[in-house]
């Protein structure tokens, strides 16, 4: 099995916003080109890898979709050489102040994210949680430069570099959802040495965290009979330790819910058994968050699942997963696409 | 210009770099006082470390009636401490000096002299509440990460933000630019002494945990006067509404910012003035800092003995106590400069002047 941090390093290292993923797409397309047949973007952007299978066709297909998206904030207007932005309600504005970011103007400026003085403000405003409307963005040049660099509507990315930690975790952000991508891309590998039936397709969603623009539309361009969901979720750690959230470097997790098919649930957890890969459950009681919302009711409907890798500290620049986790769901997506056969969309039932 | 001129060049720059990216916090000033030994070490008469830490440096003039002239910068930097070790790589930390808890959120950390890496992260967005998000995180739910396998960290470790120096245009990003830039303008000075003074270099510790380092370095100095060399807060930001800013404290590009009156110290009035003449007379830029509160260095110094006449000189920095920082090289340069013309020209008579 290949090392696959160096690549997911280099995929949080670039910039990557819902609707300017272009950044990331050119690293994810250079490492699928040789391990898929065909690569194409979808008119929305996502990245389309074909691996054929060996089955007879008509060859059913399977779609493994990971969202290369990444939360970021946008500039809704300048000021005095300052710059005032949105953070489209996706992060928590108490992890903005003092942020390294990167402004994506004319050209990249990097750019400090701050919190002014309580006296700049309105009454009140400065204590506590200083709201997203009043942080500014400084880029460190003149404002008259600033004005020529950068218009309203330029997105602004986090700038904090990936860092190894300890128990071989990883942090940086866009880790939600670049694991995933790094998970696929594991798969990808493993399918090499796998005889599989069925097509395979490797989807790069775009415009996920936003409204799961890519994954309908490339949901209804692709067909598939059937789609695997990898996203992260939550990972226990400081502040989190509900039913909601997982320990990391335990495997990966399964979902149930109404976004999933029960059939593709218990053929996994089967699966994990049988690979012996430790897993957590993961309860969806209502809409899953990810991908498979949408794949789910594209075109005549698509039996979904949701597999996640658990994460601390979503939506922040120091999101933390265990590289472990990323290599254990690539194996187990591998092991259950060699496991379809003709039968398998014949037996899928919803009364199990 | 005369030959012995300092100025900021490539050298210059990579030694502030090496500087803002040393781990100096209030305490364990040793990795800073390191850089600093290297770099004066070729050019003092005398060096020793002090019983606080403080690294003093004589470098004797060959004038006849040489005043003492103490040039005084901190070497420490806020940061944090390790305070328990909570399993699983995950550390419990104080404050050391004054940081705007709502500052360390979300932030890559370095931890101890060897510069362990963590992360101070915050639970989803997800998982918290409108309400919940209102309030700040307070300091006891906040905890450095290391990852799972934990590390060799001890309690009392020092940790300090993990940013690093970067050039952006006529701009310097990096976290310490106070006071590691007034630390690399003095060893600048200590490097181009002028011969009309003995020239006291104090790289102190301690100064942001209530400038206890400059109080000993002073004592044992005994200076005729003293120059405080710090960054000084820039609040030359827009306010909210678009009102005219009034309360800036001091101006980027608009050179070094003399202090008046801070909440420690009142400037000697013949030392404010003797600085802006020199400075009009080189054609230098400069500003006085708006009267205020803040402090530096100089206020433990000017009332230390039987009393030392003080003022303070700052490189104006944006966003200090926070993970990055960000001043402007010009202004560095100004300061260094209205130093080094200041000292040559301070004469046995400088301060037989009344104060008025």
């Amino acid at each position: 099995m290949s090392d696959i941090k160096p690549f997911l390093k280099s995929l949080i290292s670039v910039s990557g916003l819902s609707a300017y993923e272009t950044p990331v797409m050119h690293l994810i397309e250079e490492r699928w080109r040789p391990l898929v047949d065909e690569i194409s973007l979808s008119k929305l952007g996502s990245l389309h890898g074909l691996k054929r299978g060996s089955g007879s066709t008509p060859r059913p297909s399977i779609a493994v979709a990971t969202h290369m998206d990444a939360i970021g904030l946008m500039v809704t207007g300048l000021m005095d050489g300052f710059l005032h932005f949105t953070d489209g309600a996706v992060v928590d504005p108490r992890v903005l102040p003092g942020q390294a970011v990167t402004v994506h103007g004319r050209q990249d400026l990097p750019g400090i994210i701050v919190q002014p003085p309580a006296r700049f403000l309105p009454e009140g405003a400065g204590d506590g949680t200083v709201e997203v409307q009043y942080l500014l963005v400084d880029v460190g040049v003149p404002a008259r430069k600033v004005a020529e660099l950068v218009r309203v509507g330029d997105p602004i990315s986090f700038a904090s570099q990936p860092v190894a930690l300890t128990g071989e975790t990883l942090a940086g952000h866009s880790l939600d959802n670049r694991a995933s991508v790094a998970a696929l891309t594991v798969c990808l590998e493993e399918l090499k040495g796998i005889v599989h039936a069925w097509d395979v397709w490797a989807v790069a969603t775009v415009q996920e965290e936003i409204n799961y623009a890519g994954a309908y539309t490339s949901a209804y361009e692709l067909r598939p009979d059937l789609a695997i969901v990898v996203d992260t979720t939550f990972a226990k750690g400081p502040g989190a330790n509900d039913w909601r959230t997982f320990p990391i470097n335990k495997g990966p997790v399964l979902g149930i819910g109404p976004n999933i098919h029960p059939s593709l649930h218990k053929r996994f957890k089967e699966l994990c058994d049988q690979l012996e890969i430790p897993f957590g459950i993961e309860p969806m009681p209502h809409h899953s968050g990810t991908d498979a919302y949408a794949m789910q009711v594209t075109a005549e409907g698509v039996p979904t699942m949701v597999v996640s890798i658990p994460l601390r500290y979503m939506h922040t620049p120091v999101e933390l997963i265990a590289l472990k986790d990323v290599q254990r769901t690539g194996r187990l997506l591998a092991a259950f696409i060699g496991g379809l056969d003709r039968d398998t969309l014949n037996s899928l039932s919803g009364d199990e | 210009m005369p030959a012995n001129t300092p100025t900021i060049a490539a050298a210059q720059f990579k030694l502030l770099e090496r500087l803002t990216n040393a781990l100096g916090v209030s305490g364990d000033e040793g990795e800073v006082r390191r850089i600093v030994r290297e770099g004066v070490s070729p050019f003092a008469d005398q060096i020793k470390v002090d019983a606080i830490g403080n690294l003093l440096v004589t470098k004797h003039g060959s004038g006849r009636n040489r005043l003492r002239v103490m040039l005084d910068a901190h070497m420490d930097e806020i940061g944090l401490m390790i305070v328990s070790d909570e399993g699983d790589g995950l550390y419990n930390f104080e404050t050391v000096g004054g940081i705007d808890v709502r500052q360390l959120v979300g932030k890559n950390v370095l931890i101890g002299r060897e510069h362990i890496p963590g992360v101070i992260g915050a639970k989803a967005i997800h998982l918290t509440t409108q309400e919940e998000r209102r309030k700040s995180i307070p300091l006891e739910a906040l905890q450095i990460d290391v990852g799972p396998q934990g590390a060799k960290i001890e309690v009392g470790d020092r940790a300090t933000f993990a940013t690093r120096f970067q050039r952006v245009g006529a701009s310097i990003m990096a976290k310490a630019i106070d006071d590691r830039i007034g630390v690399a303008t003095l060893i600048e000075l200590v490097k181009h002494a002028p011969p009309n003074i003995d020239l006291l270099a104090a790289f102190t510790v301690q100064e942001e945990v209530g400038l206890r380092g400059a109080k000993v370095a002073a004592q044992t100095f005994a200076p005729d006067l003293a120059f405080a060399i710090d960054s000084t807060p820039a609040y030359d930001l827009p306010r909210y509404d678009g009102g005219e800013n009034t309360q800036y404290n001091t101006r980027l590009d608009h050179g070094p910012a003399i202090y008046i009156a801070d909440s420690s110290t009142l400037g000697d009035p013949r030392l404010i003035r003797f600085l802006s003449k020199s400075a009009e007379a080189e054609g230098i830029p400069y500003q006085f800092r708006q009267p205020g509160g803040g402090g530096t260095d100089a206020g433990a110094i000017h009332r230390t003995l039987a009393g030392i006449p003080s003022v303070s000189v700052s490189v104006p920095g944006r966003y200090a106590h926070t993970a990055i920082g960000l001043c402007r090289v010009p202004d560095w340069k100004h300061t260094l400069a209205l130093l080094h013309a200041a000292l040559l020209r301070v004469s046995p008579g400088l301060l037989a002047d009344e104060r008025r």
